[in-house]
């Protein structure tokens, strides 16, 4: 369960150079790619289960599958690198560590989309990661696996980094498109979608850096034999960073099916609670999706050990369950404040609402404010049902998934540490001394 | 929000106007205002940190749009400064994964060294304080953005210490 195919070159000294990058296997899979038919590659990403790595999980593949080229207009590929989910860090290490790998990634995934101009959307706040792409891209194009006439093929890309600007909506793709374009995150509604109308109004495709860097090893080694990483479903490797009130915060790539169990408390890996507290929550795949107390995050309603994978922790629906999500992995000890920290969250999608919709713009601030009253001991009874009542009411009514995504963690907060909700209001001096949770004594 | 005029003649130095050049040829024809976002970016570096009217209508006139279409960018995105801030714009994480590893201590810590408010700039113009949305550093809590720079495990007041003498020499240095 620990097997590497991302970060597998990760210690060698000079991999985020040319030369040592290419010499260790690099760009193998262009050469490969450039000798294929576009569709077979496609064909092999199907093959390989790979799912969405942004968040959303949708088979990368299929999404390729629909990029129009029947109509003759100039298609694109966008690798998505606004990375801005809070919990998630992953894509800012494979950037830094392995550009080389990203930039494979794109020319094999441009080939296989028949594109000849490319983008890499990085978020403005990557300053030196912007700096560390474009003088890849340089090398690489000196070595002729970019520009004009590759490898005496015939085929011409140009990769362009983009910069964002500080908006976590730009992760959303078609708010990433209009971002691109030079105007505002505002998300688009869909139909159409990207792969018919998307970028200058052409067919494009949107994938994350992590999806992305897949595809070289899927190109190499062929679309069945990622299948066989992971488990059914959940195929391949994941990279999750985990942060939090743990021992060991970072990045890993974990085999997908690893028991959340191991994934915690190993050594290997988030290395236990720090100071020896308790656990009593995880986020487990960024801010936006449903918080569990230690219980259930360690155990499905049903008693099985929850995994690492989109179904195991999916189990349950949001009664129970949560998703994968982006694998930002946020943990909880025990001193930790649920009110104090949904609060938080909802400031930040109140700040992040693009404002098109009415229930987000409004709702997201009508979330902040009743959670700012309760947490500062302002709070009413009526104001948890009122909080119940406004995130219903965002999610599922707007264009874009950031309404959900600001809806789902204070509905899995009431839904699972609705006491701590009640203390605050009962007891507001107390709860500003003491938390009041729901801490269930798990494994220590 | 918007804006401030300064009364003040903007132009790019030579080195900028080729990189604007550079910039622009990246984009397919007549796709020339998916530059905004980094001419913008190069605007506020060379133009003291921050966005006046006149260097917003100046990249409008290089991209041959209207001036709107550089304000309501610009109004939107939270790393363009429409106000004049200091030397140093410190830019402290303040989402979850960052509060719950201290984030609010290193807020107050900062506040009382610099004798400012977050928000605010120190009267000798060298610091600005301001708290942020997620920066993308959670398993590295807490941390502020200096520019190009991230500081990163900001978890002792020694540390704090440390980074600010470290950009007041800077500072010195260059004066």
């Amino acid at each position: 369960m620990s097997r590497k195919i991302l970060l597998d070159k990760i210690g060698i000294a000079g991999i985020e150079t040319f030369p040592v990058y290419r010499s260790n296997g690099g760009y193998a899979s262009v050469e490969k790619a450039l000798k294929m038919q576009p569709a077979d590659i496609v064909e092999e990403v199907k093959k390989s289960g790979l799912r969405g790595r942004g968040g959303a999980g949708f088979p990368t593949g299929l999404k390729w599958s629909f990029i129009d080229k029947k109509s003759g207009r100039p298609r694109y590929l966008v690798c998505n690198a606004d990375e801005s989910e809070p919990g998630t860090f992953k894509d800012r290490f494979l950037m830094e560590k392995l550009p080389h790998l990203v930039l494979e990634g794109m020319i094999t995934a441009s080939i296989a989309l028949e594109a000849n101009l490319s983008f890499i959307y990085v978020r403005g706040e990557f300053r030196w990661i912007i700096k560390i792409l474009e003088k890849a891209i340089v090398e690489a194009k000196e070595a002729g696996f970019l520009g004009r006439n590759i490898l005496g093929t015939g085929y011409n890309l140009e990769i362009v980094v983009q910069t964002g600007a500080g908006a976590y909506i730009c992760g959303e793709e078609t708010a990433l498109i209009e971002s691109l374009e030079g105007k505002r995150g505002n998300p688009r509604i869909k139909p159409p979608f990207p792969a018919v109308s998307g970028l200058y109004g052409n067919p494009t495709v949107v994938s994350n850096v992590e999806s992305i860097a897949a595809v070289p090893w899927i190109v190499n080694n062929g679309g069945a034999e990622y299948a066989k990483i992971g488990v059914p479903k959940s195929s391949g490797t994941k990279l999750i960073s985990a942060c939090g009130n743990i021992n060991n915060p970072g990045v890993y790539e974990i085999e997908l099916g690893l028991p959340v169990k191991d994934f915690l408390f190993a050594p290997e890996w988030c290395g236990g609670m720090k100071n020896g507290k308790r656990l009593k929550a995880v986020v487990a795949g960024g801010s936006s999706v449903p918080i569990l107390p230690a219980g259930l995050f360690l155990k499905t309603a049903n008693g099985e050990d929850r995994l690492m994978s989109y179904e195991s922790l999916a189990d349950g629906g949001f009664a129970t369950g949560t998703m994968l999500g982006s694998g930002g992995f946020i943990v909880y000890d025990e001193d930790q404040c649920i009110v104090r920290n949904t609060w938080n969250f909802t400031r930040f999608y109140h700040h992040e609402s693009c404002g098109q919709c009415s229930p987000c713009r409004e709702g997201t601030g009508w979330m902040e404010r009743i959670l700012h009253n309760i947490e500062n001991g302002h709070g009413k009874m009526s104001d948890i049902d009122l909080l119940w009542d406004v995130q219903k009411k965002i999610e599922g009514n707007t264009i874009c998934p950031l309404g959900d995504a600001a809806a789902w963690p204070v509905a899995a907060a009431i839904r699972h540490f609705r006491d701590e909700f009640e203390w605050h209001i009962k007891e507001p001096k107390e709860c500003m001394v003491r938390n009041f949770g729901i801490a269930e004594p798990a494994i220590v | 929000m918007l804006a401030i005029r300064t009364g003040q003649k903007v132009e790019f130095s030579e080195q900028s106007l080729q990189k604007v050049t550079e910039i622009i040829n990246r984009y397919p024809e007549g796709k020339q205002k998916s530059a905004l976002l980094p001419l913008l970016h190069l605007a506020q570096d060379e133009f003291g940190g921050w966005l006046s009217v006149e260097a917003m209508d100046y990249v409008a006139r290089m991209l041959h749009i209207q001036p709107i279409e550089v304000y309501e960018v610009a109004t939107f995105y939270s790393m363009y400064n429409l106000k004049p801030v200091g030397r140093f714009l410190l830019e402290v994480c303040q989402t979850g994964p960052c509060m719950i590893r201290g984030a609010e201590k290193l807020v107050s810590q900062l506040e009382e060294k610099l004798k400012i408010k977050n928000g605010e700039t120190t009267t000798d113009g060298l610091f600005t304080l301001k708290t942020v949305e997620c920066l993308a550093a959670c398993g590295y809590a807490p941390m502020l953005q200096c520019g190009e720079h991230y500081h990163e495990f900001l978890d002792t007041e020694e540390k704090v210490d440390q980074l600010l003498d470290q950009l007041r020499r800077k500072a010195a240095a260059n004066n």
